[in-house]
């Protein structure tokens, strides 16, 4: 393992050749295949190098762990508002060691995603060496910025292939002064995502959303609502108008927690992340009388753990407009099934081309995906 | 007109009528224009100053038809330069002498709306406003809003990565697009994204937003609906220094509230749009706040009177509240005007579009009047306060010999200030032909070679709106090879126009 302490070791490490793979806490080393590819840990590249809660912006090290700067905007009354969290949960491994450049170059979002964007949504700017071993910016410090390619789209969820982050600037959001979370109870999978698409599509601007098919005994589907105490009281009696049966779930944040970390799925199967358009989710589950699931983003993340044929099951996602991630399995699963959706041929050659234009040797060539 | 633009290739303008005959074999009838009266209306876009007839004008009908005449383009070694409505304020589809102009301005239909999915699917050619009407009578509408919304297309949009005054709480068109199909310069249809909630692989479709029509053509665009706030009330907040209301706009967010527009205007701003509307602005304050709260009615009531509580602590001196839609649509006609009422006030206006950190803003201010002393020129500021982006409108006469590059000078002066404060070129009207050769500014010569080999990754003989974004024309297979040595750039012999 090298450890560069600056960006001119890292220059250097990365003009010697590869394959290397880029790593933070590790607390997603268990995603993909295993490699021997040598690992450049990025936690040499800590701290925080500007926060102006006013401004809306944080500019942080990549290698500063994801829980100390959660800890640093929520003493401000801030957030990330696109819920990252810690893999250790799913994979295992020492909770605390996930790095926010880690979060950023594996895209994680949390149930509020639904509403408030993805990771993608909130990195504004980075800094970082690409595969030739040069050091580059890309976007800008502030709220709004179109100079330039979006590369901080680009670079974020592209799992350390492009570019090793150094720093980065986030977009950061007041955090609600409350939340609530309102449960229907006894909902098949189709009348869950329609009440659902029903609730997303009020003005009662439900935060979350997700099913869970057994929850406290039998199917749960839960509406969250984030903000002034005044407007979730007035949301609820919105959202009470078009749903039936309604009742507070007192300890809502602990629900929350098991659908970002698909904590009731079983560890025994393998586990999928299935991004699909909404409607499609219930079809989609029906098909697998013996997985086990979640919806969160109302229905537009499947959470699935299945022994299903990895090949059969991509091929039902995709035709559903979909596509799946393998976040949990064994070693030989690992190596056998790629961990990203395979593109079709030709948006499979221009990645290709796009990830050389960044890594022309491909240094960050590892096998892993 | 102060830019230059590639050398037109002599060998192309040769070669017009084949090239012309074989678009026409490609898109027959009315939709290829040749003539000089036809080509003259896209001569230019909003950015008047810059005029560039093209070699021909093609308006396709159908994604088929686009790939032909991309793949024909490419194979004969043809530029292109898409256009959507020719909004553009940054030059972006300026077009050129030897390429062909692609107009998508016949992309004008609504192609399917998905309530459940809460989406739309659309040509590029639809105006941004068409897809709010085309689902408003459902409670929905569309975010963005950029002020050309009436005109401007989506697929511009698209381009352009287009704001509005909304964005600071829902986001530029990028945050809003789920999926597009991309014709690449060889005629491959691509689709990116779709209408789950995240593409699949490497962001490509977030790249393609705002890549200014250099990266594919869009022929199909997907995009998030949202259903309408129940209300939106809006305040009107005049103070008598630039500081106080600037101070009022970080308190309001270090509140926890984020307005779903939040707008600052100057006093000469104020004066121009009262004169020009006469909506009843404070004519006796320095800066003018309007911020609009929506949601609930308890939410908005609640936060109405949380951000008068801040304004008054901030030294407002004047202050009212829209009781109505209709006095709250008045409230917003003053500075919704600003820029005919620079228009009235001046023969000409150049408007600029940069991005600072918002506690930066007295500095340039002051700043900004010293530079309009030395240029001799009269400025107006429009601010989109909540998220830093400043639109100086700089007063100027074309007629007068030397105004017009003097207001140029005065632009690229007051983009430098922006970055050298910690900001941007450009928060949402795109570079274009027009900031190009500022770049280098913002960007080291590694920075941007690093944004030319994406560039180069889908268009590698650089025929796509060649020209705009960057201030130096590198071949690919130069650029593969260049290392930037102390940020001295190697080929110092090649074209930099």
């Amino acid at each position: 393992m090298l450890r560069p302490a600056n960006i001119d070791e890292l220059c250097a490490i990365f003009a010697n050749g590869g394959p290397l793979r880029l790593r933070g806490g590790g607390s997603k080393d268990a995603i993909g295949a295993e490699t021997d590819a040598i690992v450049v840990d990025m936690r040499g590249f800590a701290g925080v190098v500007d926060y102006d809660p006013p401004e809306l912006v944080l500019t942080v090290r990549a290698g500063t762990p994801l829980a100390e700067v959660q800890a640093l905007v929520a003493a401000e009354g801030q957030m990330l508002a696109f819920d990252p969290f810690d893999h250790a949960a799913l994979l295992g491994g020492t909770p605390g060691q996930a790095t926010i450049g880690g979060v950023i170059a594996a895209g994680v979002a949390g149930p509020a995603r639904l509403s408030r964007g993805a990771a993608r949504d909130h990195l504004l700017g980075f800094t970082a060496v690409s595969g030739r071993g040069e050091r580059f910016v890309a976007g800008a410090k502030v709220v709004k910025n179109v100079t330039g390619y979006d590369l901080p789209k680009l670079i974020t969820g592209s799992w350390g292939r492009l570019a090793a982050i150094t720093e980065l600037t986030l977009k950061v959001l007041p955090a609600p002064q409350t939340q609530r979370t309102l449960v229907a109870r006894g909902l098949d999978p189709a009348a869950a995502v329609a009440a659902m698409a029903r609730a997303m599509g009020s003005a009662a601007e439900v935060s979350a959303a997700a099913h869970l098919p057994a929850w406290q005994g039998g199917p749960v589907t839960a509406l969250r609502l984030d903000g002034f105490p005044h407007s979730v009281e007035a949301r609820t009696g919105t959202l009470r108008q078009l749903i039936g049966g309604l009742e507070i779930l007192d300890d809502g944040a602990r629900l929350w927690d098991a659908v970002r970390h698909a904590a009731p799925l079983p560890a025994a199967k393998p586990l999928w992340r299935v991004i699909i358009p909404a409607t499609r989710a219930p079809a989609l589950v029906a098909a697998l009388p013996e997985a086990d699931w979640l919806f969160d983003w109302a229905g537009g993340l499947v959470w699935l753990a299945t022994d299903a044929d990895p090949q059969v099951l991509r091929t039902m996602t995709a035709a559903a407009g979909g596509h799946a991630l393998l976040v949990r399995a064994d070693a030989a699963l690992r190596a056998a099934v790629p961990a990203l959706h395979p593109q079709p041929a030709p948006l499979a050659a221009l990645e290709e081309r796009v990830r050389r234009a960044f890594d022309p040797a491909g240094v960050f060539e590892t096998g892993r995906f | 007109m102060s830019i230059c633009m590639p050398e037109p290739d002599a060998g192309v303008l040769a070669r017009r009528a084949a090239i012309v005959a074989a678009m026409r074999a490609i898109v027959p009838g009315e939709g290829v224009i040749d003539d000089p009266d036809g080509l003259r209306p896209y001569e230019s876009d909003a950015l008047t100053a810059y005029r560039q007839p093209p070699m021909v004008v093609v308006l396709p009908e159908t994604t088929t038809q686009v790939a032909a005449v991309l793949a024909w383009c490419h194979a004969n070694r043809v530029k292109v330069v898409p256009r959507g409505a020719g909004t553009s304020l940054s030059g972006g589809a300026l077009p050129l002498a030897d390429g062909v102009l692609l107009g998508m301005a016949r992309f004008n239909r609504v192609l399917d709306i998905d309530y459940a999915e809460r989406v739309a699917v659309v040509q590029p050619g639809v105006t941004n406003l068409a897809i709010t009407r085309a689902v408003e009578d459902a409670g929905f509408y569309y975010a963005p809003d950029p002020s050309s919304q009436i005109a401007c297309t989506i697929g511009g949009n698209v381009a352009e990565n287009s704001g509005g005054v909304h964005c600071l709480k829902y986001g530029l068109t990028t945050n809003n697009v789920l999926g597009v199909e991309l014709v690449t310069i060889e005629g491959e249809v691509l689709r990116l994204g779709g209408r789950g909630l995240e593409p699949q692989g490497l962001d490509l479709l977030g790249l393609v937003v705002g890549s200014e029509g250099l990266l594919g053509v869009v022929t199909e665009v997907t995009v998030r609906i949202l259903p309408r706030p129940e209300t939106a009330r809006a305040l009107l907040i005049g103070f008598t220094s630039v500081e106080g209301a600037g101070k009022c706009v970080a308190d309001v967010i270090a509140a926890g509230i984020i307005p779903a527009g939040m707008e600052m205007m100057d006093k000469a701003a104020v004066h121009a749009a009262e004169a020009f509307v006469q909506v009843g602005y404070p004519l006796d304050v320095e800066a003018l706040l309007i911020v609009e709260l929506d949601g609930p009615a308890a939410e908005c009531s609640h936060l109405l009177g949380e951000v008068e509580g801040i304004a008054r602590a901030n030294g407002a001196v004047s202050l009212r509240t829209s009781i109505d839609d209709a006095e709250r649509a008045a409230f917003w006609a003053g500075r919704k005007a600003a820029f005919p009422a620079a228009g009235r006030i001046s023969p000409d206006y150049y408007c600029m579009d940069g991005t600072i950190p918002r506690r930066r803003l007295p500095d340039v201010l002051r700043r900004m009047r010293a530079l309009s002393e030395q240029y001799g020129l009269g400025v107006i500021n429009v601010f989109h306060a909540g998220d830093g982006n400043l639109h100086p409108l700089i007063l100027y006469d074309a007629n007068q010999p030397g105004q017009l590059e003097k207001a140029e000078a005065f632009g690229a002066d007051i983009l430098k200030l922006c970055v050298e404060v910690g900001g941007v070129l450009t928060g949402e009207h795109g570079v274009g032909v027009e900031k190009r050769d500022l770049m280098p500014v913002m960007f080291t010569p590694v920075d941007l070679a690093h944004q030319q080999r994406v560039k180069c990754a889908f268009d590698s003989e650089l025929l796509l709106n060649p020209g705009k974004m960057f201030p130096e024309l590198h071949r690919c297979a130069e650029l593969g090879r260049m290392h930037v040595h102390k940020g001295e750039l190697p080929f110092p012999e090649l074209p930099r126009f």
